[in-house]
């Protein structure tokens, strides 16, 4: 099965690396315009229609997300998203939020596409050659403005030991003084999953995950977050990792070394109180 | 102006759900369903707009009869009207092109000057289905949107972008963006506004045709469980005497 790669600067090893591994040949291209998804649709589709591979490969970015489908469809076709594992013509992505997965088979005839999701496959150390592309012809009706970031962070959490971090589970903002006792018992800094910055509880600079900030701390204590992958990959360098959870299948568990099933309003207060007695 | 806003019925948060017995899908009979949080968000900034520029909000959905109760929710928090794809066949068989093809027949008449609807579902999660809309409709579109700003025959918007970055993006109206989770807060239903729904129309739009299936759903399960993790449940004061002792003596962490 001919492979290409549509890459950019961003997943750009791990996405040669699925590539190589779901067929060959394998091209890779990435795309030699400044972004915008009308004209990177329009650039995609050209690319495709030359080099007419079965299978179109793309990290799973927000970059991808904005244009990639938009390709597919030109193509009749639907873009498998964000998947972790598998190879053509089944691959596996999760659903219901990482509760569970789905193992989807590609139908009809090619070309078909997919996007990876960030940290399923590793990136070759030597990646294969990556050629650019610049399409015959280009027009957007979008202008897209150079990107920002909002004032300096006032927290930075890449730099914390410790980390105890909130999640929806916590229910009301009155409730916070619960983890953070927790985090004052562990000298640790507070951090949340997004609902919790969304809701205005803690400031957005406290935010962990895909759209906050990317953490390695030696411990992890994730309080009432079920774990969806927006929030894994913000703290998946943690060394341990603690999660407390009253739903024992939620998927955090799955990447933390121990946890505590239970109702966290009982769990953390006896947690603060254990480790008071450590000390 | 005129709004348009695609929301999906999912199920409700936290519910517990299980596979089904031929293990392709949920099983849906014990479930309460209510509206795709991220389609909230895009419901809430539709209302917004309205109260800021004037004209109408019309929210459509895509699904079986039971959808009919969240477009009312719709309605009842201020939606003008709403149109119900009626989709009999079971919606895991439907791939997103299939829905945004349904959804695109029912707009194309209407012909909104901007079509709002949250970024991704929290059943299938494809977070395709705004994009491939407006490829259907050949309109512009913007996706994880923060900010929206209408300017004359424009729309100026804030998209976001990995690790707290952010992009100023402006495109002509009619467009389609993909509304971020948190962009506002979200509104109540009053009383008032639920006796006024009741008289609100919902045109029923009978789904037709689509796509032949480029993807199927093989099979749905719970993922393998972590071997590693030790778990702790049962009496809080012991798992925690005994999570701090892990954590002292084996990860030395503390």
């Amino acid at each position: 099965m001919s492979v290409l790669a549509i890459v950019e600067q961003r997943m750009a090893g791990e996405a040669l690396a699925a590539a190589q591994q779901f067929g060959s040949p394998v091209s890779a291209y990435s795309i030699d315009l400044p972004y915008t998804a009308d004209a990177y649709a329009a650039a995609a589709e050209e690319l495709i229609r030359k080099v007419n591979p079965s299978l179109v490969v793309f990290g799973h970015t927000y970059q991808t997300r904005d244009y990639a489908p938009r390709v597919a469809a030109r193509f009749g076709t639907v873009l498998i998203s964000d998947v972790i594992s598998g190879a053509p013509p089944v691959f596996t992505r999760q659903m219901f939020q990482g509760k569970f997965n789905a193992d989807v088979r590609l139908a009809g005839a090619g070309p078909h596409f997919v996007s990876i999701q960030a940290g399923a496959w590793r990136a070759e150390s030597t990646p294969g050659a990556v050629e650019h592309f610049t399409p015959t012809f280009s027009s957007s009706r979008q202008i897209a403005h150079p990107p920002f970031r909002e004032s300096a962070r006032a927290v930075d959490l890449g730099a914390a030991e410790i980390i105890v971090s909130v999640g929806r589970g916590i229910k009301e903002k009155e409730n916070l003084p619960v983890v953070e006792a927790l985090a004052q018992a562990l000298g640790a800094e507070l951090a949340a999953s997004r609902p919790i910055c969304d809701a205005g509880w803690l400031p957005m600079d406290r935010q962990v995950g895909s759209s906050g900030q990317t953490v390695s701390p030696k411990l992890y204590v994730a309080v009432g977050i079920s774990g969806a992958i927006q929030h894994l990959v913000g703290m998946k360098g943690a060394k341990t990792v603690v999660a407390i959870n009253k739903d024992p299948d939620a998927p955090i568990f799955e990447v933390a070394q121990y946890g505590i099933v239970g109702d966290l309003f009982e769990v953390v207060p006896a947690l603060v109180e254990a480790i008071q007695k450590a000390k | 102006m005129k709004i348009a806003v695609a929301i999906k019925q999912v199920p409700l948060r936290d519910s517990p759900l299980r596979v089904n017995s031929a293990g392709t899908w949920i099983e849906e009979d014990t479930l309460s369903f209510e509206i795709n949080e991220p389609d909230a968000y895009a419901l809430e900034e539709a209302l917004q707009l309205r109260e800021k520029h004037g004209g109408e909000v019309i929210v459509i959905s895509a699904g079986p009869a039971r959808v009919a109760q969240t477009l009312r929710e719709a309605l009842a928090k201020g939606a003008d009207r709403g149109i119900h794809v009626d989709v009999a066949t079971d919606p895991a068989a439907l791939d997103t092109l299939h829905v945004a093809t349904l959804l695109a027949a029912a707009l194309r008449e209407e012909a909104p000057d901007l079509i709002l609807t949250g970024l991704q579902s929290d059943d299938l999660g494809y977070g395709q289905t705004g994009v491939i809309l407006a490829e259907l409709l050949g309109l512009p579109s913007s996706t994880i949107i923060m900010q929206v700003d209408i300017e004359p025959g424009k729309v100026r918007v804030k998209r976001e972008l990995e690790d707290g970055w952010f992009q100023h993006i402006e495109m002509p109206l009619p467009a389609v963006l993909t509304i971020q989770s948190g962009l506002n807060k979200l509104r109540y239903a009053t009383l008032m506004g639920i006796k006024k729904a009741k008289t609100k129309e919902i045109k029923v739009v009978n789904a037709s045709g689509g796509p032949q299936p480029s993807v199927a759903i093989e099979r749905l399960y719970a993922p393998e469980k972590n071997k590693q993790g030790q778990i702790f449940e049962g009496d809080p004061k012991a798992a925690a005497a005994k999570l701090v002792e892990k954590l002292r003596f084996e990860a030395r962490v503390l």
